[in-house]
């Protein structure tokens, strides 16, 4: 069901929806980035069009909602454990497509992957989608190499904007919310949510990879570059790590709580083992460590790519690396390993 | 008691459970086995392991060193923040597991025929379940096991070591000796003893190898010089394992997570694997 709306008609559906959900989207910070008097997106609630940053990339990912930064996974006291109360409101996140298909691959790690997580089950079961209608490419982008660019599915509505015009074209896939936009006076219509067809920058992800490219001295370079900062990790949709945190309330006390806290395959300690064993020591082996995951390594797990081509380690990245960079050069890699040619290799 | 206060924390994997350290077996000053109180141990495998987990100090994973009735032990060497702490415990006290994890080794598989057995240092403590077993068939003369310490002071397991000399094929060495030792034993890396094990069958034979790297990957290296088969040889891997489900990513080797898919794994796998 294709809906068309003024911008005060589309208002006034969010507001009904308020009701029942709250809604989160990217929002434009001003002034809160990470240099002075510049503006930072990131996700937060809100409840009216207005409000929703549609015109740039966001910064940070939703993923903050289904698996935030810090989370209890229960209290502790001296002789019991009690989980942390929950919210239990339902939420609708607005997402662009290369974030609806980020959805996907923190499912197949929370849900699947031989256990269900419980809290990210829970969250998950409260959450809907509305899809951002994405018509242009932004900087770093590489959706379409990805196959990330077209949603058709997983929604209940999505939102093009067409400011000049203020109106507003949703695609509804949910009948109750149909009801809403018919509520509101929206006139029916034909609707296709807008999507990405091309992007400056693309991508060949490699079919196989050799193992003579885990050696090969393209990482050399990243050995060099990257300062192991874990920013890409932690702006990345589709990054899932954590690590257990203890923490207890006083020094003495025996009152406290086990967390997990978000964690970058990227920095010191990642992979230490007690009495001080450590497997990847350089940047580069964690650059390809993290890379191979991203375009390789997942798929042989599940069947697709992890990556989504979203770029935001592109644009976070202090020392200018290019993700998509990384990507080419193991696909050149990959093939003249394949054809016998053997880049440089270690030892 | 640890008490669970919330109806939805049955479903929380996260929350530990409760066990009762039943006694501390000590082997060296740095390496203790706890007895701890199990009522499902007929369900757990040599090789899988549990997360000890101590309030306010975090989780470790421990590999199962042993299975009784009613009990699982777990050697644990004392190297860090939470096995500190988990030195402090003595018999009667309660203490917070989660598990078990992982695939464990397939005793079923080492019953019949030649097998070997290369295990370093507290490598020994996931294979020692299997070496139990081993102790136990029918052609035990014909079960191979290479066990080294670093020196005469690091044994552990001695007094399994006599009653596995006494059944088996047993090769105990240690690395060195201190100056004015009087240990008369063996002296030599385990890979020292690999060539001069007699093995009629190579094409059958199983080999099972856990320990530091070093050792592990040097003595496979003499295990197929020696002419087994890559399927016949079986290694258990040691990862940080944070979650012990999947989940955090800690453990993962490529599109491998050690937790799920090993520690136990057949050599033909392992070798594909590249940290």
């Amino acid at each position: 069901m294709g809906y068309v709306l003024s911008k005060e008609a589309f208002d006034e559906v969010l507001g009904k929806l308020s009701e029942d959900f709250l809604l989160y989207s990217p929002v434009r910070k001003i002034g809160e980035g990470c240099y002075t008097d510049v503006d930072v997106v990131r996700y937060d609630f809100v409840k009216s069009l207005d409000e929703i940053e549609l015109e740039a990339k966001s910064n940070y990912a939703f993923k903050e909602l289904l698996t935030p930064l810090s989370q209890t996974l229960f209290f502790f006291t001296e002789n019991e454990t009690k989980e942390a109360d929950s919210d239990t409101r339902d939420v609708i996140i607005f997402l662009r497509s290369c974030d609806m298909h980020a959805v996907k691959r923190l499912d197949a790690i929370y849900l699947e992957n031989k256990f269900a997580d419980p809290f990210y089950e829970r969250v998950r079961k409260r959450v809907k989608f509305a899809l951002i209608g994405c018509g242009h490419s932004f900087e770093n982008c590489f959706c379409v190499s990805m196959k990330s660019n077209v949603t058709t599915d997983g929604y209940l509505f999505s939102l093009d904007f067409d400011r000049d015009a203020g109106q507003v074209s949703c695609d509804v896939k949910d009948e109750d919310i149909a009801k809403l936009f018919e509520e509101a006076g929206a006139s029916a219509a034909d609707v296709v949510p807008s999507s990405v067809t091309e992007n400056d920058t693309k991508v060949t992800v490699p079919d196989v990879v050799p193992n003579a490219v885990y050696k090969d001295k393209l990482w050399d370079e990243y050995t060099a570059r990257c300062i192991k900062c874990g920013r890409c990790n932690f702006v990345c949709p589709t990054c899932t790590c954590y690590t257990m945190q203890d923490i207890f309330y006083t020094d003495n006390g025996r009152v406290g709580e086990r967390r997990r806290v978000g964690s970058s395959c990227m920095v010191d300690g990642y992979t230490n083992v007690a009495g001080g064993g450590e497997y990847r020591r350089t940047n580069g082996e964690r650059m390809r460590f993290k890379t191979l995951h991203k375009i390789y390594d997942f798929s042989k797990r599940f069947g697709y790519d992890m990556c989504v081509g979203c770029g935001r380690c592109d644009d976070v990245c202090p020392e200018y690396i290019s993700f998509a960079n990384i990507i080419n050069k193991v696909n050149a890699a990959a093939k003249a390993a394949a054809a016998g040619e053997g880049g440089a290799q270690h030892d | 008691m640890i008490e669970n206060k919330n109806e939805s924390m049955n479903e929380n994997i996260y929350v530990p459970f409760p066990s009762v350290l039943k006694e501390i077996i000590p082997h060296t000053q740095k390496e203790w086995t706890f007895r701890m109180s199990y009522r499902d141990a007929k369900n757990v495998k040599p090789g899988q392991f549990f997360e000890v987990s101590v309030p306010k100090y975090g989780e470790a994973p421990i590999s199962v060193s042993g299975i009784g009735d009613d009990f699982i032990d777990l050697t644990i060497r004392r190297v860090g923040r939470v096995t500190d702490e988990v030195f402090k415990f003595k018999a009667g006290d309660s203490v917070l597991l989660r598990g078990p994890y992982g695939n464990g080794f397939d005793t079923g598989l080492y019953e019949n025929g030649e097998v070997i057995v290369v295990a370093g240092g507290t490598g020994v403590s996931p294979v020692r379940g299997v070496i139990e077993a081993l102790s136990k068939t029918a052609d035990a003369k014909d079960k191979h096991v290479i066990v080294g310490f670093r020196s005469p002071d690091d044994m552990l397991f001695r007094e399994d070591l006599k009653s596995w000399a006494e059944k088996l094929d047993l090769i105990l060495t240690v690395d060195g000796i201190p100056e004015g030792s009087d240990y008369k034993g063996n002296i030599g890396l385990v890979t020292k003893y690999i060539p001069d094990v007699p093995i009629r069958d190579l094409a059958a034979a199983q080999a099972v190898v856990v320990g530091p790297p070093a050792m592990m990957k040097f003595s496979v290296m003499g295990l197929l010089q020696k002419g087994f088969k890559e399927e016949n040889i079986w290694v258990s891997q040691e990862r940080k394992m944070c979650c012990g489900l999947g989940k955090c990513g800690h453990c993962r080797i490529g599109s491998t997570y050690v937790c799920l898919d090993g520690p136990v794994f057949n050599y033909v796998d392992s070798k594909e694997m590249i940290d």
